[in-house]
C-alpha cells in the first residue's frame, strides 16, 4: 500500500513542537483533524486509544522510527500522517533510541489487512538509509511529501 | 550444525502486526540459533522486527521458519508454537467509544 494511499497530505508535519510521547500523538492526531481526515468529536478518544496501545508496548520500532496507531470505528478507511521531530522524542523504543520520524495510523477495525500493508510499506521503504535520513532532515511538509512520492515511485528501492 | 525447518500458518485475525511481530522477535532472540522466516519465497531475519513487518503476513499466510545452530530444535518448537497459538494476540477492544 503506497504512502499516497494512506498518508493525509494536509496532516504531514515537519518540525513537531512536542517533546513527549503523548504530546506528539496529540499533535499528530490534531493534524489529522485539521486536514479533515478524522472527526473532531473523536479526537480525544483516538488519542486515548493510541496511548492505551502504547502501554501494551512501545511502537518505537527502532532506527528512530515509531508507528503509533489504533483501530477506530469512526474511520472508513486507513488514514495516516507523518511527523518529524528535529530533536527526537523519548518513545521508550525497542532500541532505546529517541524517535525523529513518526507514522501515525488510524484504521477501521474490520480491515486488518490495510494496517498490515501500511506497516509493510513503511518498513520496506525505511530499509533504505538514504530515505530514512532525508525524511528526518526534512524542513517542510512539502519536502516530506516529495520524499514519500519518490518512495512510492520506487526511487529508494533496495 | 543443526538446521531445522517448519511451516506454520498465521492464524490470528489481525495477522502479523506489530505486537505479534514483537512477541516473535523477543522469543527468537532468546535462542542462539539463527532464525529466518520465509513467506512467498522471500526470506528475512527472524530476529529483526522491522524485517518481519515487511512480510505483511495476514491471517492464513504460510511462513517457513528455519532455525540453525545449537538450540535450533528448541527455538523452532517454541516459535512454531507461538505462531500456532495465534501469538496470544487476543482481539482487544482498543477503541470502544
Amino acid at each position: 500500500m503506497k504512502f499516497q494511499e494512506f498518508v493525509s497530505v494536509g496532516a504531514i508535519r515537519a518540525a513537531l513542537d512536542s517533546h513527549t510521547k503523548e504530546d506528539v500523538v496529540t499533535e499528530l492526531v490534531g493534524a489529522l483533524v485539521e486536514a479533515g481526515s478524522i472527526n473532531p468529536d473523536q479526537q480525544s478518544d483516538i488519542v486515548k486509544a493510541i496511548m492505551k496501545r502504547e502501554e501494551l508496548g512501545s511502537t518505537g520500532i527502532g532506527r528512530g522510527v515509531a508507528v503509533p496507531h489504533t483501530k477506530h470505528p469512526s474511520v472508513q478507511r486507513l488514514v495516516g500522517t507523518v511527523g518529524v521531530s528535529v530533536e527526537g522524542v523519548d518513545f521508550e523504543s525497542l532500541d532505546r533510541e529517541k524517535v525523529q520520524l513518526f507514522f501515525l495510523l488510524v484504521s477501521p477495525p474490520d480491515r486488518p489487512g490495510d494496517h498490515l500493508r501500511a506497516l509493510e510499506n513503511i518498513t520496506r521503504q525505511l530499509r533504505d538509509d538514504t530515505l530514512c535520513r532525508f525524511l528526518k532532515q526534512s524542513k517542510t511538509a512539502a519536502d516530506i511529501q516529495q520524499l514519500l512520492e519518490e518512495a512510492d515511485n520506487n526511487q529508494f528501492v533496495s | 550444525m543443526a538446521r531445522k525447518a517448519k511451516t506454520v500458518v498465521v492464524s490470528n485475525r489481525d495477522g502479523l502486526h506489530l505486537r505479534p511481530a514483537h512477541a516473535f522477535v523477543k522469543l527468537a532472540s532468546q535462542f542462539d540459533a539463527d532464525i529466518s522466516v520465509t513467506k512467498n519465497g522471500e526470506t528475512i531475519d527472524g530476529k529483526s522486527i522491522l524485517s518481519i513487518l515487511t512480510l505483511a503476513a495476514t491471517r492464513g499466510a504460510e511462513l517457513e521458519i528455519v532455525a540453525s545452530g545449537g538450540d535450533a530444535d528448541a527455538a523452532l518448537e517454541a516459535l512454531a508454537e507461538l505462531v500456532e497459538n495465534g501469538f496470544l494476540d487476543e482481539e482487544t477492544e482498543e477503541s470502544k467509544i
